[in-house]
């Protein structure tokens, strides 16, 4: 692995080999030392969670970073290509980790440049370490990848999370359920992929007894600003909204999963529950890049 | 009469035969043509084959890889014939490639390569009906739905 670009680009051992050195740093077998290594995060559009996780994973390891940030390609307006400025910032530092409105961008930069390139996030496209995190949390909840329910829930038309998770867990044998409105259903190009890789799914439309059966549920948000009516909103928004009565009769192993930032779709309430994982799952992305880090810099 | 047409009328260049009904524009488009070849076009002709087809002939001129690349998208079904003196030198029917670089324009506005100086990279992900993957932002399209560069 020279770069992580997108999950597309990973086998399942890759996939797995990233897991099991997350799990190793996590306990303690395996302190990567990067001591004098310097990743630059080239932040093209502002996601403060992302950032910090990466900072925080480089200052775990002893490392190092520079943060670049602006909303656009910036240097373009002082003339410079997008490529000058990666080869420049290449210069001095060791990784680039790059997120941009722009789809592509982080595919090009690794073609651009000589030092190993992360995507944290390329427009609607990819975000393979937010996929690579929740695929660890679900691994470290339920024990492994293979035989599992695993319901997604929410905007699931727009969600890019929820497109990566469903492509980079169709390499194992799970089942899936979809929850959303009608017109936020998972897009057909993602359902025919999963077919062709012999994944089934249901869809359906509310939260409450649709998961009874679930080992995992994955929340995300349904934006009102997707509504064309804001009444239609008003009608379906409380179907998605997970309470903590609702969790009566879940497995014993169940456990509910979310990005983060939360608005209101899980209830504060669950919190509480033993089900509710969101706030570990964004520990886990801390071990998982620091993960991904080590091991493009060849310092496992 | 027809027959002596299709066969007589070039004495160099090239026959790209069996275009789908139709789809004969839509090649012409993508030709450079500009310079001394004359070209003709034969619409919805009788063929035993496909029912209806289409034929352009390019008076002394070979076509580029890219052309044929190109036209190997649009009218993957087509047969290209090279003639020389009057001659039929070689008959093949068109191989769509497996990678298309440098030909594919991305219907994706939001793609790097509409937005800075990349060129494209397409994935040929199915060959029937043809259906590309952009390398960069990687959405999905069909043949029919991309525009390929002049
Ligand atoms: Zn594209």
């Amino acid at each position: 692995m020279e770069n992580l670009i997108s999950m597309r680009d990973l086998s399942k051992e890759e996939t797995l080999d990233i897991l099991k050195n997350a799990e190793n740093i996590e306990k303690g077998r395996s302190l990567p030392n990067l001591q004098g290594k310097l990743a630059a995060l080239l932040f093209f559009e502002p996601s403060t969670r992302t950032q910090f996780s990466f900072d925080t994973a480089m200052k775990r390891m002893n490392g190092n970073t520079i943060i670049m940030s602006g909303s656009k390609h910036t240097s373009q307006q002082k003339g410079e290509t997008f490529a000058d400025t990666l080869k420049t910032i290449a210069q001095y530092s060791d990784i680039i980790i790059i997120r941009s409105p722009i789809e592509g961008s982080a595919r090009f930069a690794a073609e651009v440049v000589d030092i190993p390139v992360v995507n944290a996030g390329d427009g609607s496209n990819q975000h393979p370490t937010q996929a690579l995190l929740d695929l660890y949390s679900i691994k470290k909840t339920q024990g492994t990848l293979e035989n599992l329910k695993i319901g997604l829930a929410g905007d699931l038309r727009f969600g890019r999370t929820v497109h990566s998770l469903a492509q980079a867990l169709s390499n194992f044998n799970v089942e899936f359920e979809f929850i959303s409105p009608s017109f936020l259903q998972m897009p057909k190009n993602i359902k025919e992929d999963l077919l062709d890789k012999n994944i089934s799914f249901e869809e359906s439309t509310e939260i409450e007894g649709n998961i009874n059966d679930l080992d995992i549920l994955y929340v995300t948000r349904i934006q009102k600003e997707r509504f064309a009516d804001p009444e239609d909103f008003e009608k379906v928004k409380n179907s998605y909204v997970l309470k903590k009565n609702m969790l009566d009769d879940v497995k014993n192993n169940f456990r509910i999963m979310h990005p983060l930032p939360r608005v209101n779709e899980i209830d504060t309430e669950v919190d509480n529950t033993k089900y509710a994982y969101y706030f570990t799952q964004a520990k886990n992305g801390v071990f998982t890049r620091q993960s991904i880090i080590s091991m493009l810099l060849g310092e496992v | 009469m027809e027959k002596q047409i299709k066969v007589n009328a070039i004495k160099n260049g090239t026959v790209i035969d069996h275009i789908a009904a139709g789809k004969a524009l839509r090649v012409i488009d993508i030709l450079n043509l500009k310079g001394n070849s004359s070209v003709m076009i034969g619409m919805n002709l009788h063929s035993n084959k496909i029912g209806k087809k289409d034929i352009i002939k390019i008076e002394n001129r070979e076509l580029s890889a890219n052309e044929v690349n190109s036209i190997s998208l649009i009218a993957p079904e087509s047969k290209l014939i090279i003639i020389k003196n009057f001659k039929v030198i070689s008959k093949s029917k068109l191989q769509i490639p497996d990678k298309l670089d440098h030909l594919i324009v991305c219907p994706n506005p939001n793609c790097i390569t509409n937005l800075e100086k990349v060129k494209t990279k397409f994935k040929v992900v199915k060959k029937s009906p043809i259906v590309v993957r952009c390398l960069y932002c990687e959405k999905k399209y069909a043949a029919d739905d991309v525009k390929v560069h002049i």
